[in-house]
């Protein structure tokens, strides 16, 4: 379906009335993307009776330029260019319907280092857009010179590192529970007990902001208190994540700036509060040496489903520009939905410098990252010290691991829980480092290390039979060929 | 008390055979290992006294684990860690570090507390050991 251009040129290109979008010269079949286009893949599923590539070049031009209908003041600018290019339409594998359509958009069209502008053009719109019956964005590959426009996290994974005093290893988390109801003082106990357990972090959950229970500042002093306490009981670096997602900006930075004054070494928002916020919150985490994490509440609205919305992958890319530090990511073997290669590209789009093409992990596109900050993703939800191994083998070891009910539920309390993760996972990266097959043994290494180590044992009984497999709702749908089967 | 720095202090000692397989895990990840040792191991102590220079060229882990015997013969009543340091673009840093010595007895770290404006408390960690000279802090 990748014939030749049908784009109308010269004087009737610009003859008022209704023109097909194929005709406009949004679908150019022969158009090289230049190493200075940001291009997009977008899954499309146009209304029955509509014809793929004139679904698809409508997408290139209501994601840029287009409007219904010919306009003659598109001669009063250089509008070829301005143009986005359909270049290439595939039918999705066992997908009936559906097309893959690559298009190549100019740098020119996007303001530097703003997610807000770039989402205004590629999700604004066209996602409404009646011809189609579904339209969801795969992935996107940036240029160079377009990333270099951003700040990229604001600490990155080396520096956290060295500020905390950790490597090596994943970092433990875990998040507070029950997350609504407990008052500032009963908090900071669940904060102090699992940090001197030996988690390295505890994290506020993403709806605990200031509600009647417990006012933000109380959190605040409290879990200050109890940091403190952990690192001296320790003498290990220790930090929670304290929400500052508020209703405004001025909210935000007053709750950003306390934390800062009591010396916390990270803080953390809602994917909720949207991108400009989100750059506002990665801009003052620079100028403050703070750590930024992000919880990405609310994305399943639109991730989940194959057919609709923005991939997950997309989201990740948009965030490492942005600016966090930590980001969900998924866990695989947890409670959330997580395909493994699709989980793999997510992880490799934040830690890498440059994710090469991999469609049986979702990627489409190289992508070079010109040095910005890694981004690390945090896996959470339903996962345990018993699958440490499968963690460590599907996640690697720069991560935060956050075992919320996995610590918070151990039988003989949070201290005991926290010790156990800590123990298996320290266990799990010696038996790696000592060339053992962890993955395969992994049992019989925690098994071993719980030994000397009764919470750990318990751990491993209680939980023994959890898992969740269900299947996923959200995996990459390509056709292996023979230049990929190394 | 337990100071817990380092990827290991959750477990038993490490014995020397054991730390002999993570040394050769940082020499075959072509990392530079370094023997550092302090006796006022404060969270925020960052630089530790280094023992000799990182070992760039190093490429025998026994070669290694000679000079942490050294080390310890010297300085046997402090923390001793041992760092792979990563040179190559994108990291160049610490990879991996684990303590691999520790006095016998770690008396631990006071919190001082100074009541500030409003609710707010100027926290101090210190170390007890450290509240003696320099070299007189865990041998008796």
């Amino acid at each position: 379906m990748n014939d030749q251009s049908m784009t109308v040129r010269g004087k009737e290109r610009y003859k008022s009335g209704v023109m097909e979008y194929k005709r406009m010269g949004y679908w150019e079949p022969g158009y090289q993307p230049k190493d200075t286009d940001v291009i997009a893949l977008f899954r499309v599923t146009p209304q029955d009776g509509v014809d793929p590539t004139e679904a698809c070049a409508a997408v290139a031009g209501e994601s840029s330029t287009a409007t219904w209908t010919v306009v003659w003041t598109d001669r009063l600018t250089a509008a070829e260019k301005y143009r986005a290019k359909c270049y290439r339409v595939d039918p999705v594998p066992n997908s009936l319907g559906s097309y893959f359509a690559y298009i190549a958009y100019d740098l020119d069209l996007f303001e530097p280092g703003s997610i807000s502008n770039l989402t205004a053009s590629i999700i604004g719109n066209v996602f409404g857009f009646k011809p189609l019956k579904a339209l969801r964005l795969e992935d996107m590959r940036f240029p160079v010179a377009y990333v270099k426009t951003f700040q990229g996290p604001a600490t990155g994974i080396v520096v956290e590192r060295e500020r905390l005093d950790k490597f090596g290893r994943p970092l433990l988390g875990a998040t507070v529970k029950p997350k609504l109801g407990l008052s500032g003082r009963n908090y900071g106990r669940v904060v102090y007990e699992a940090l001197k357990g030996g988690l390295d972090f505890t994290k506020d959950d993403e709806n605990i902001n200031s509600q009647p229970f417990m006012h933000w500042r109380e959190r605040f002093l409290y879990c200050t208190e109890a940091v403190n306490r952990a690192q001296a009981a320790t003498g290990e670096i220790k930090g929670t994540y304290l929400n500052v997602t508020a209703a405004t900006m001025e909210d935000m930075y007053e709750r950003a700036e306390f934390a800062h004054e009591l010396g916390s070494n990270i803080v953390m928002i809602d994917l909720v509060i949207g991108y400009t916020a989100i750059q506002s919150m990665a801009k003052w985490a620079r100028r403050n040496d703070m750590i930024l994490h992000l919880h990405r509440a609310g994305h399943s609205t639109y991730t989940r489903q194959r057919s609709h919305g923005v991939s997950f992958r997309v989201i990740a890319k948009w965030m490492r520009l942005a600016g966090v530090d930590h980001i969900h990511a998924g866990t695989v073997v947890g409670k959330l939905e997580g395909d493994p290669n699709t989980t793999r590209g997510y992880y490799d789009i934040c830690r890498e410098d440059y994710v090469p093409e991999n469609l049986a992990h979702g990627i489409f596109f190289d992508q070079h990252w010109a040095s910005l900050n890694k981004l690390m993703p945090v896996a959470s939800g339903g996962i345990h010290a018993g699958q440490m191994h499968q963690l460590l083998d599907l996640l690697g070891e720069d991560v935060v691991l956050q075992f919320g009910g996995g610590t918070i539920g151990h039988p003989r309390g949070i201290q005991a829980g926290a010790t156990a993760n800590r123990v298996a996972l320290e266990a799990m990266i010696l038996a790696r480092n000592e060339g053992r097959d962890f993955v395969h043994e992994g049992p019989e290494i925690l098994a071993k290390a719980a030994l000397t180590c009764t919470p750990l044992r318990e751990a491993l009984e209680v939980w023994k039979d959890v898992t969740f497999n269900y299947e996923s709702t959200d995996a990459p749908d390509f056709v292996p060929t023979p230049s990929m089967a190394v | 008390m337990r100071v817990t720095q380092g990827c290991f202090s959750f477990l038993p000692d490490l014995t020397d055979e054991q730390i002999r397989s993570q040394v050769q895990y940082c020499l075959e990840k072509g990392w530079a290992v370094n023997i550092e040792f302090t006796d006022d191991p404060h969270p925020r102590n960052t630089y530790w006294e280094m023992w000799g220079l990182p070992m760039f060229d190093l490429r025998d882990a026994a070669g290694i684990m000679k000079e942490l015997a050294d080390c310890r013969r010297v300085y046997g009543d402090r923390y001793i860690r041992i760092s792979g340091f990563d040179a190559s673009h994108g990291w160049e840093s610490v990879r991996i570090s684990f303590i691999a010595n520790r006095p016998a007895n770690e008396p631990g770290f006071g919190l001082q507390r100074q009541e500030a404006e409003g609710r707010n408390t100027r926290y101090s960690t210190f170390s007890y050991a450290a509240q003696k000279p320099e070299g007189e802090r865990y041998s008796s």
